[in-house]
């Protein structure tokens, strides 16, 4: 096989997940009373970036076969803390933002001792860390309410040059900045191989608890940064219970459509962020095509279903039976 | 080489598992520019010992030096930098990541930080090369290729470490015979190198081949150092089992039963590029063999005949009528009967962390329950008759299946499949890796079984056991049946020049002269 062949094979499930997003995406703005517009984009990218942050936080962990229960809370989390920080003269905003990611990077911490070193299993970690980090939330805005430095919150919500969504190149950098050299690094490495089989890592002298550390601390500021987002759309914070629930059973799902394997090992954070965009370009299709809003969650759960279908589809080509289990 | 200053020394090193001594005041000493080979039977310590060498156990008391210092390893990554590798019997391969991601996985090339991919592959194509296995692509992911390669890839691995020391558990067990000797041609020439090699091997003719000094474990303790070569294989064996050694195989019968309806039977079966028009049959009272070299489709025609395969054309019959097979569940009712005991115990065969009682009664769960329960007093019966039948050596019925060695975890497999008297027996390699007295026992079961009239199809990578164990041997190549080998016929350099597809009324073909 020639190298190229290998690579498709490689990034199946993030062109899957591509593939899925632009098919969804072009109905819906064709769709739209206003066309494919830079306004339509926008709004779109802002209510989409949000997921993709914390459907990369998921990434991260869901590679080194774990889960994390508690992401969206850590997202609701730093946008109650943002609502408090963020404000202020350009230097007092600066130091808010830092201290908001340091908060989000120590949940995230918090998280891989616990699932690492006191070898608790993730989902009951995770669950637990997260009731703390919503009572934190929670305790910080009893109400919704606080503020936010206007200023950042336009520019990064805006457009640059007037047509591309701030937001999306703010994901962009991100992934840049985070994701690639986090895949490319020993400790990502060491994060895929402790998700794909633990003892041959282990055997192979991998740092397997440094790996799983850094995803599980990276997760937690993936997911501030998310929640620095939901601050800069709303302009407050808001402990919201249902909100943080969905958000971490969403990015679960964004993260399947995009290919990534919840039994570790296999796929991208940029997969799970077509994976996000697609998930949330669901709804809005309900929302063009004048759904009964009553209907909503019932179609959403349907077209979500059939989506995550798609990726099933080579257990039908399978001519040996053992193979439906690996 | 005498008198120089070992390498490697093991003093007085002893290691307990809960009440079970696994070594007692081991002994070793590695030189070199040496191949020393390590043999004994499962449970004699052989892996315990590579296992503290490789920082993945820790002894309870002994020292070891490395240049004449001491050394301690806290993890397998302290024994590599130090020089030690290790290619452990269970693959350390991690299945998700491509073969060069493997072969460099405990110290990437980096660059500014991340690692240098482009560096990565020639790292992983030279070692490849060095092992001489080129026709792997690096860019392949490990999970997709078939055991025999995963093997190479591990073995590239380590030689991508640049190791002092290499251990090599069983390392060529799952090897083609072409492998072994591309393999064998690499440890020599890492011998001339200056390396130290330890080999660890139940095949007495791989030792006989590679071994500079051989060293032979019992209960723990090392029983015997001596040269290689200057003791017979019977001595050897006898030192290894402590016992009197006399035929390894059971005798077989005069004659091969003829004239009746073959129990089990294929007309022209073929699937996907594994299996080319075969058509072969297995009479009550047969046991009937597959060679070939490991990989030319073996393992899909015993899945194929427990329904495993989708898409199969041509015919099964059982009892000479025309039968779909479309499960395993289905291969092993009544009227069929049919049993596999795979190749992978570790994953095909039992559930480790369940109990030596509950594997045993899973293949007969339908047929000890009534209305959904499970009747306990049959179960213990059958249970009972099963483990004195094998001779199954566990500590209790109620611990995990994991805890028992590999000998006898195989003894489970066969007897969780004996438990409902299958008429048919598929055999997939079901020695492999496991110890000389156990193989014995196992032989002298097929007979048993053949005897009470069960029809035997038996796959195995040990010409030895294909020679010693069946009436009839079909040798596969490229999925098809090359030849057919009956009685007095079944002889090692028949066997051998047909699996590599020569004619074999040539002259002898060793392995050395494979392609």
């Amino acid at each position: 096989m020639k190298d190229w062949r290998y690579w498709l094979a490689e990034q199946r499930g993030t062109l899957l997940a591509l593939g899925i997003f632009i098919v969804m995406f072009t109905i819906y703005t064709s769709n739209h009373p206003a066309g494919f517009t830079a306004n339509v984009v926008q709004t779109a990218a802002n209510k989409g970036v949000l997921l993709a942050f914390v459907a990369m936080a998921q990434t991260l962990v869901v590679i080194t076969a774990g889960i994390d229960l508690s992401i969206g809370m850590i997202f609701l989390l730093t946008n109650c803390l943002a609502s408090w920080l963020v404000v202020g003269t350009p230097m007092q905003t600066a130091l808010g933002l830092i201290a908001v990611l340091v908060v989000g990077l120590l949940c995230g911490a918090i998280n891989g001792a616990i699932v690492i070193y006191g070898r608790l299993q993730p989902i009951v970690a995770t669950i637990a860390t997260g009731a703390v980090y919503y009572g934190i939330g929670l305790l910080l805005r009893p109400f919704p309410g606080g503020s936010v430095n206007e200023d950042l919150a336009d520019a990064l919500t805006g457009r640059v040059f007037g047509v591309v969504p701030a937001s999306l190149v703010v994901l962009a950098a991100i992934v840049l900045v985070i994701w690639v050299p986090f895949s490319r690094s020993v400790l990502g490495r060491a994060a895929y191989a402790a998700g794909s089989s633990e003892t041959a890592a282990y055997m192979s002298g991998v740092p397997i608890r440094r790996g799983k550390f850094a995803a599980y601390t990276l997760a937690g500021l993936l997911a501030a940064i998310g929640g620095l987002f939901l601050t800069f759309f709303t302009y407050t914070g808001d402990a919201a219970y249902a909100s943080g629930n969905a958000y971490t059973l969403f990015s679960i799902a964004a993260v399947v459509l995009g290919g990534v394997s919840l039994f570790g090992g296999k796929g991208s954070a940029i997969g799970a962020i077509f994976g996000a965009l697609a998930f949330r370009t669901i709804g809005d299709l309900l929302f063009v095509f004048d759904f009964d809003p009553l209907w909503q969650p019932l179609f959403q759960g349907v077209i979500l279903l059939v989506a995550v279908s798609l990726g099933a589809f080579a257990l039908f080509r399978v001519r040996n039976r053992l193979e439906w289990f690996l | 080489m005498d008198g120089a200053v070992p390498l490697f020394q093991m003093e007085g090193i002893s290691k307990r598992y809960g009440g079970v001594r696994a070594l007692e005041k081991a002994e070793l000493s590695v030189i070199s520019g040496s191949i020393h080979a390590v043999l004994g039977e499962n449970g004699a310590g052989k892996s315990t010992l590579i296992k503290v060498m490789a920082g993945v156990v820790a002894p309870d008391e002994g020292r070891m030096m490395l240049d004449g210092r001491d050394v301690t390893f806290a993890s397998p990554g302290a024994a590599n930098k130090a020089g030690i590798v290790c290619i452990f019997q269970e693959l350390s391969l991690i299945p998700e990541l491509s073969v060069a991601d493997n072969i460099v996985i405990s110290d990437p090339p980096k660059r500014f930080g991340m690692i240098d991919r482009g560096a990565q592959r020639r790292i992983a194509e030279e070692a490849l090369a060095r092992a001489g296995a080129s026709d792997i692509h690096p860019l392949a992911l490990v999970k997709d290729l078939p055991l025999s390669r995963r093997q190479m890839v591990e073995i590239a691995k380590a030689l991508a470490r640049k190791p002092r020391i290499l251990i090599l558990d069983e390392a060529t067990s799952a090897l083609t015979a072409a492998d072994v000797s591309k393999i064998f041609g690499v440890l020599k020439r890492l011998r001339s190198e200056g390396l130290a090699l330890l080999y660890i091997s139940h095949r007495m003719n791989e030792i006989a081949e590679l071994a500079d000094q051989c060293t032979v474990f019992r209960n723990g303790r090392n029983v015997a150092s001596y040269k290689a070569g200057s003791k017979s294989d019977n001595e050897v064996v006898e030192l290894m089992i402590g016992r009197e050694y006399s035929h390894i195989f059971p005798p077989k019968p005069a004659a091969a039963p003829a004239g009746t309806v073959p129990v089990l039977e294929a007309r022209k079966l073929s699937w996907a590029d594994r299996l080319d028009n075969i058509s072969l049959t297995v009479r009550a009272g047969e046991v009937v063999g597959l060679g070939g070299l490991d990989g030319q489709g073996q393992r899909e025609l015993l899945l194929a005949f427990f329904g495993v395969l989708r898409g199969l054309s041509g015919e099964v019959l059982i009892d000479g009528k025309p039968v779909a097979i479309g499960s395993p569940a289905k291969a092993r009712q009544d009227g069929i009967g049919m049993a596999l005991i795979p190749e992978d115990r570790k994953t095909e065969g039992l559930m480790l962390p369940m109990t030596v009682r509950e594997n045993l009664s899973f293949a007969a769960l339908d047929r000890l329950s009534k209305g959904g329960i499970i009747d306990r007093a049959a179960e213990q019966r059958l249970i009972d008759d099963m483990v004195g039948l094998l001779a199954i050596k566990t500590a209790g019925l109620d611990i995990p299946v994991g805890a028992l060695s590999g000998g006898n975890q195989q003894k489970v497999v066969i007897a969780k499949w004996l438990m409902r008297q299958p008429r048919i027996i598929l055999l997939n390699d079901p020695t492999r890796g496991i110890d000389v007295g156990t193989k014995q026992e196992i032989y002298q079961l097929m007979r048993k079984l053949a005897e009470a009239g069960a029809a035997i199809l038996f796959y195995s990578t040990d010409y030895d056991e294909l020679i010693g164990c069946c009436d009839r041997v079909l040798v596969l190549y490229d999925g098809a049946v090359k030849r057919e080998l009956v009685g007095a016929e079944i002889t090692e350099r028949a066997l051998i020049s047909s699996a590599l597809n020569i004619d074999g009324k040539e002259s002898p073909v060793g392995l050395g002269a494979s392609a």
